[in-house]
């Protein structure tokens, strides 16, 4: 399975050697009867093959909206991109045709959403829903793209594939819908998978199940994997590097050990201090004061700037820019930039 | 942790304070003996005839305490729910008895009834449903006084109200506004406000926080422990995040398929856990410290859990159990001390080969 799969890879791996993904200041507003909601406002990160980027946001920090722009879902009105560029391998696929963005999604990037249920065809069979891929990107006939669909249902550990390929989303549990939804991902082997919040809507037990099984066919196709989630403890077990997302902003990007044991922002910071911890029963939990700002209504300056115990007048006046961060004897640490005009302090203190 | 937060008399060192904190204190004030409640599966239209029944809760016991949390951990489907349903009486048991301050309340109806009901009040998950749209925050937070006008007579409800808003922290000015006006963690504080207004004894929280962000969780968690203290409240605390469950709760119970598996002092359950279902439960759960993920031994189980209409024999969990042996299948486990366990292993567990088991946090 394995170098089947490799040898179908290198066929038509073309000479690039940048990053599979290359998201540059990436703005995205939303037309409301209010006004304008920035969701996102000047997103940069870039994605590997083989790499795990995790996007780790509230609901509404933009984290969502930037994969929905990069997979070109994005509902265009309200949605406009005033401003930015998304590189795959190279090239702005805001600049590309419809049909060739067509081509791409699905084919080389593909996405797993939240909620299964929702995200399949009630009425189809999912042997039908799986093959579809197959029909229509490749011409396959019906009886091809099924017997391709037993193969994916299969690779994703769905027992008795046979028998269960001509059964409803509804006959399968939840956790199962969600391996029917990384299957439909994987059919046409992508460069790059976006996931987002794949396990949210599954208990832990099975949680495990769905992340490891996406953790391994990774590994095995040698994709790039863009994980977007709010849960800490998912980004810890899974993910290389992290951004977090706050307002529509990266605040900070870190490899995931550096992130976690010495934060360079102090949202990142109150993240990790309002985990409860064993050595906190009893006493009071930190709390983040404050809410997640209205999108119609960014503060000025830093958007965390109300709700940070560092807060300065600075702070209030001017956009921190996301900056490199740097050991004490001024070395650059990879991987790593924050947001904050204070991350020294932040880092030093953490 | 005591009602008042502080330390037990007589116990000095960390390991001895830690050991009394083991030890649950006060009256029982709910008593739950072998409660069942099956959702009866109908064929045909005119002349409907059971064929057979989802068994959500088959057999539970515990006690609640007075000024305890008891925090209740499960999968979704294990019945948790339907539990809290029964026990505040919008459900009518099957089987079984629920004793409130030693009175059964299955059996109360008229004052009786409606008395007990106000001294065990719910916050529930889902702060953008469980509030009435069309209804301003002081209507909502009010209508429980239309019920039992004994508390806040009608005078005095607008006040009540503002006071109560200020206890969950909520500006009393914001009376007059709508659901919509508030974010997620305000709603989820009115609903506590709600569940505070008639000065209830008991508070069943469902989820009461697993729909708001990460930032702001900690802020309602802190506000329902303020409360506990100020109110001697005694909480049931149902959630599926582990974490949490331990930073509030005394006890915890580990309940799978409509049993409750294991069940013990916080201590007890997430270090010395001996039931495969509950170290497996700690074990999936992930860790937000990447440098767990090397010596952290997962159980990853497979399948999913069974159709609670159609539960295996015996024990419930052995379909999905590394541990299971034909005895399994044969016998069902009583939630009980084993005589081979030790030290804190010593507690209720559902497992006829229960044993602890290493690094699983």
């Amino acid at each position: 399975m394995t170098t089947a799969a490799d040898q179908a890879r290198t066929a038509r791996e073309e000479p690039f050697t940048g990053p599979l993904l290359d998201v540059k200041d990436l703005h995205v507003e939303f037309k409301t009867r209010e006004g304008v909601a920035k969701a996102v406002n000047g997103v940069n990160y870039t994605v590997s093959a083989g790499e795990t980027l995790a996007v780790l946001g509230e609901s509404g920090s933009g984290k969502s909206v930037t994969a929905q722009a990069i997979m070109g879902i994005l509902d265009m009105p309200p949605a406009s991109i005033p401003q930015g560029e998304i590189l795959f391998r190279g090239r702005d696929m805001l600049k590309m045709s419809k049909d060739e963005r067509r081509r791409i999604r699905g084919q080389k990037i593909a996405m797993i959403f939240q909620d299964a249920l929702s995200s399949l065809n009630p009425v189809l069979p999912v042997g039908y829903q799986l093959g579809e891929m197959y029909r229509k990107h490749r011409g396959d006939n019906r009886k091809d793209a099924k017997a391709k669909a037993v193969e994916l249902m299969d690779r994703v550990r769905i027992p008795a594939a046979k028998e269960r390929v001509n059964d409803y989303p509804h006959q399968f549990s939840g956790g199962m819908r969600q391996r029917i939804m990384i299957a439909m991902a994987l059919a046409l082997e992508p460069d790059l998978i976006i996931a987002d919040e794949p396990t949210t809507a599954l208990d832990v037990t099975v949680q495990a199940q769905v992340m490891d099984l996406l953790a391994e066919l990774q590994a095995e196709y040698h994709m790039g994997l863009i994980l977007i989630t709010h849960d800490l403890g998912v980004v810890a077990d899974v993910a290389d590097k992290i951004a977090v997302m706050y307002a529509g902003r990266i605040v900070e990007t870190a490899p995931v050990h550096e992130l976690y044991a010495r934060p360079a922002h102090p949202y990142t910071r109150g993240l990790l201090d309002s985990i409860p911890r064993l050595d906190q029963k009893g006493q009071e939990l930190f709390a983040i004061k404050g809410l997640p700002p209205n999108l119609l209504r960014i503060p000025p300056g830093c958007a965390f700037n109300p709700r940070c115990p560092r807060a300065q007048d600075v702070c209030r006046q001017k956009v921190p820019p996301l900056e490199q961060v740097t050991a004490d004897d001024g070395t650059p640490l990879p991987g790593r930039r924050s947001a904050c005009f204070f991350w020294k302090e932040t880092l030093r203190d953490g | 942790m005591t009602a008042n937060g502080a330390t037990p008399l007589g116990a000095t060192t960390p390991e001895e304070v830690a050991f009394a904190q083991d030890v649950p204190r006060g009256e029982p004030i709910l008593e739950v003996r072998d409660l069942l409640k099956h959702f009866p599966l109908t064929k045909g239209v005119l002349f409907k005839k059971q064929v057979g029944a989802v068994k959500a809760v088959d057999g539970v016991s515990f006690d609640l305490m007075q000024g305890e949390t008891l925090g209740i951990v499960g999968e979704s489907g294990c019945g948790k729910s339907t539990l809290a349903k029964v026990l505040m009486n919008l459900e009518p048991a099957t089987a079984g008895s629920v004793k409130y301050k030693g009175e059964e309340i299955s059996r109360l109806s008229g004052a009786a009834l409606k008395a007990v009901r106000r001294n065990i009040q719910m916050v529930f998950q889902d702060p953008y449903t469980s509030l009435n749209p069309r209804m301003t925050v002081g209507d909502i937070i009010g209508e429980p006084f239309e019920i039992h006008p004994e508390v806040a007579p009608k005078g005095d409800r607008r006040k009540a109200v503002q006071d109560l808003l200020d206890v969950v922290g909520l500006n009393p000015e914001y009376i007059n506004r709508y659901p919509h006006q508030f974010s997620g963690g305000q709603r989820q504080r009115i609903g506590i406000a709600r569940g505070l207004a008639l000065k209830p004894e008991v508070i069943i929280c469902d989820e009461p926080v697993s729909a708001l962000d990460v930032s702001v969780q900690a802020q309602v968690i802190n506000l329902l422990e303020k409360l506990q203290g100020e109110f001697n409240l005694s909480y049931m605390f149902i959630a599926h995040d582990l974490s949490i469950v331990r930073h509030i709760s005394d006890r915890v119970g580990v309940m799978y398929l409509g049993r409750m598996v294991e069940i013990g002092s916080d201590l007890e359950i997430y270090e010395h856990a001996t039931h495969p279902y509950t170290q497996a439960l700690l074990s999936a759960v992930p860790v937000p410290d990447p440098a767990a993920r090397e010596h952290r031994d997962r159980i990853v189980l497979t399948g999913d859990v069974p159709s609670p209409a159609n539960p295996p024999s015996g024990c419930r969990f052995r379909t999905r159990c590394w541990k299971a042996q034909e005895k399994c299948a044969r016998e069902d486990p009583a939630l009980t001390v084993r005589d081979w366990l030790e030290g804190r292993a010593r507690h209720d567990s559902a497992c006829h080969f229960a044993g602890e088991r290493d690094n699983l946090i």
